[in-house]
């Protein structure tokens, strides 16, 4: 079956989907070739995005707001929404006039719209109407009021004062309850953000956890920047997740501007995801120990993770993959040298990591503080879209890299290892078990990777045209939004990292647990901050 | 618990023996750009490409100075080499970058009176002014069993009360920056502000903006900058040695 044979399928199904419930303003407008592209009237969003998810089997991955005034003199919303089973996504495109800036929420139907919404209410102040919860988000209370960073007529370099303002947590009354704020500033080598418990004695009845002090508007750094530049900005979105954004990202421009990249650059950028994932994985498995007073296992993770970054260095000049990627391709070959490097490494990483392995999976003292620990329930993790090694530890089977093909993937053999019980163990063993997949994936893409040239030249892109680039990063599902302006520029640059959904559910996991166990469950999640406040 | 002692004494010491050895990278490291003056065209290409403009070029000088790129912005991408049509800037592999800052006085700076202030007892928090988390996980490796700072006699502290260095990373963000005052204000005198990586010495990517300070300096009185995106585990013993005055280790 052609690539366009298969997009027309899609797209014939999904024309069916809608017509059949009714909504014959849909228009199909344009499409990339895993992309159906949607206008519609926003008066219909609410409820056409609660059929695509409740009735016809759809996700809502994404959900960003671009001021596109100046070219058609409104505001636009980008609705992302997945279809695993048939691996495509479809944008729907809704517009929202400057004169009346608000749109029908989404979130009392679809919860895991609930902070996108937030969001664009505070960087581009459109408020969406029957938002449960409609406290600020990205910025924070001493933001002035009627300031919106993401809007156009928004200067990047715009000196803002500081207002008076308030925000308030959300408080347990009653006899004995405390209050433990902690943070922003931690007590480690750990990223900023506010966690505010409400616990009676050394047990939590409430976490309320408060982000973005990490912004560091990236999304508008990126708008202007040239392809090839916006590359350094996606890679900077988060450290630990470099060569998944900058990954998804340049998917995202490739798709825009029609080009194919070599299957040799495909593999290229194959085995790096795998890498980082495999210095990730092993890292916050011997990192979680850490959250247990458990020095062995730090320092034996810690040892294994420095071999793999070291690897990294030696093949690709970057310990954290930076610099690799570029749109059309990639900067760097792995010559045979390297490559008889990467399996040699891979070979001693997997005897070591499998020695402490067994040693953590038998030590009893480890496995009474994991077990039954931070459970995060099936539902919640549904109803807010958590992704990654979480969410196949509570049962929900999801892999990007299966269910929506790309790179070099639908051609490796790997298993999706999937766990129902949710707890800090099943996290650990998630991703125990995706390591060994991992290393298996390198060992076939070496085998497997085809000469080619590494970088090729991009074709040119529609302007205005947008795209979504998806990766599946060491903490899972990583989607990049991406529109060019007429002048080649980027016009929106939207990253929806796998901390954005899996941080709403860190708190719901801590109820019922007690304090000392909080930084173990917070390390089972192991998420970036600053791929979410960007 | 038997199998622990076997296993830890089997793997036995795999700490590095930086920085009385010096450590090179693998060729292909993107390290400092340098620049030669014979092979040079004047094109600008380089100053044009550059993402952080930190690449200044004296239009028409004849002499070496026509070339300067300030390391703190420097991002190592590459690009400068990359679209060089004479192959006049080259990515070297040097790392070890760290620079004090022009204008430090708070403490005499005199090498001497430094190391008799700290002498080999240094305790360092971290303070994470907006960063994207490259240079705290390299911060983070320095208390492994490879770097093992504590061996040169650093170590990382919970408490800024208990500090002697402040190292900052990230370009202080608005929603951080009265966050970073406190922690400065609660390091008892004399004290001591590292900024790591680029986005702290100069803003790096970021930049200045509405949302970041563009750099430490704007915010607190920085001693040292270790230029870096992020800089290795080694460039930041370098840096820590440096602040100590203890650079001929």
């Amino acid at each position: 079956m052609t690539k366009e044979y298969a997009v027309s399928n899609k797209l014939a199904k999904f024309q069916q989907y809608i017509d059949h419930h009714g909504n014959r303003q849909v228009q199909v407008t344009e499409s990339n070739p895993d992309e159906i592209h949607l206008a519609i009237p926003k008066e219909e969003i609410a409820e056409l995005g609660a059929k695509l998810c409740h009735e016809l089997g759809f996700e809502l991955i994404q959900l960003l707001g671009s001021d596109e005034r100046q070219i058609q003199g409104q505001f636009a919303l980008y609705y992302v929404f997945a279809q695993y089973q048939e691996g495509y996504v479809a944008v729907l495109k809704t517009e929202v006039a400057e004169g009346e800036p608000s749109f029908p929420s989404l979130t009392p139907r679809v919860p895991s719209a609930h902070w996108y919404e937030r969001e664009i209410r505070d960087l581009f102040g459109l408020e969406p109407k029957g938002h449960p919860e409609i406290r600020r988000l990205a910025v924070h209370k001493d933001w002035p009021k009627g300031l919106f960073p993401l809007r156009k007529d928004f200067r990047l370099q715009t000196e803002v004062p500081r207002s008076d303002g308030k925000f308030t947590f959300s408080r347990v009354e009653g006899e004995g309850v405390m209050q433990i704020p902690v943070g922003p500033i931690h007590a480690g080598i750990i990223e900023p953000g506010h966690f505010r418990f409400s616990v009676v004695g050394e047990n939590v009845l409430n976490l309320e956890a408060r982000f973005f002090y990490t912004h560091r508007g990236m999304e508008k750094i990126a708008e202007g920047k040239t392809p090839r530049q916006g590359v350094l900005v996606a890679e900077r979105m988060c450290g630990a997740c470099s060569f998944a954004h900058s990954s998804a990202y340049c998917l995202a421009i490739e798709k825009l501007s029609g080009t194919v990249i070599s299957k040799r650059a495909e593999f290229i950028r194959t085995i790096g995801l795998e890498l980082e994932r495999l210095y990730n994985h092993i890292g916050d498995v011997g990192n979680i120990c850490a959250g247990l007073g458990f020095a062995f296992g730090t320092m034996y993770g810690a040892r294994l993770k420095e071999e793999l970054q070291h690897l990294n260095e030696t093949v690709f000049g970057s310990r954290f993959l930076r610099g690799i990627n570029a749109p059309g391709g990639v900067r760097r070959d792995i010559s045979d040298q390297n490559r008889e490097l990467i399996l040699g490494t891979l070979a001693w990483v997997e005897r070591e990591f499998r020695e402490l392995t067994e040693i953590l999976l038998t030590t009893e003292s480890y496995l009474d503080r994991v077990q039954g620990t931070g459970i995060l329930r099936y539902k919640i993790a549904c109803d807010l879209h958590a992704v990654g090694p979480a969410a196949r530890a509570a049962g929900i089977a999801r892999d990007t890299r299966r269910d929506l093909p790309h790179l070099a993937y639908g051609s490796l053999n790997f298993e999706v290892p999937v766990y129902t019980e949710g707890d800090v163990l099943a996290r650990v063993k998630v991703r125990i078990d995706e390591t060994f997949q991992s290393i298996g994936i390198v060992r076939q893409a070496l085998d497997l990777m085809p000469p080619g040239k590494l970088l090729l030249p991009l074709e040119e892109m529609t302007p205005y045209g947008h795209a979504v680039g998806i990766t599946e990063s060491a903490r899972g599902e990583n989607v990049h939004f991406v529109m060019v302006g007429g002048d080649g520029k980027i016009f929106r640059h939207m990253v929806r990292s796998a901390s954005y959904c899996n941080w709403p559910v860190v708190p719901s996991t801590i109820p019922g647990n007690i304090v000392p166990d909080f930084p173990l469950i917070n390390k089972s999640f192991e998420l970036c901050y600053s791929c979410l406040d960007r | 618990m038997l199998r622990l002692f076997k296993k830890s004494l089997k793997t036995g010491i795999v700490t590095t023996s930086y920085p009385q050895q010096p450590d090179f990278p693998a060729e292909g490291f993107r390290g400092l750009p340098t620049w030669s003056q014979e092979r040079c065209q004047r094109c600008g290409n380089c100053a044009e490409v550059c993402p952080v403009g930190g690449i200044v070029l004296k239009r028409g000088a004849q002499d070496y100075s026509y070339w300067s790129l300030d390391p703190k912005s420097c991002l190592f991408c590459g690009y400068c080499a990359e679209d060089c049509p004479c192959g006049a800037i080259t990515l070297s592999t040097e790392f070890e970058l760290a620079e004090s800052a022009q204008s430090a006085g708070r403490i005499d700076e005199s090498a001497a009176n430094i190391t008799r202030i700290f002498g080999r007892s240094v305790h360092i928090r971290h303070l994470d002014a907006g960063s994207c988390n490259g240079c705290d996980w390299e911060m983070t490796t320095l208390t492994g069993p490879v770097y093992d700072v504590q061996r040169l006699g650093f170590d990382f502290v919970a408490s800024p009360r208990h500090a002697d260095v402040l190292m900052v990373t990230g370009p202080v963000t608005r929603n951080l920056e009265i966050a970073a005052l406190k922690t400065y204000k609660a390091v008892p005198a004399p004290k001591l502000v590292v900024a790591v990586g680029s986005c702290a010495c100069s803003g790096g990517i970021c930049g200045k903006s509405y949302t970041s300070a563009g750099g430490v300096n704007h915010i607190l009185p920085v001693d040292v900058y270790v230029p870096g995106c992020p800089p290795r585990p080694q460039a930041l013993i370098q840096g820590l040695l440096k602040a100590v005055g203890r650079r001929n280790e």
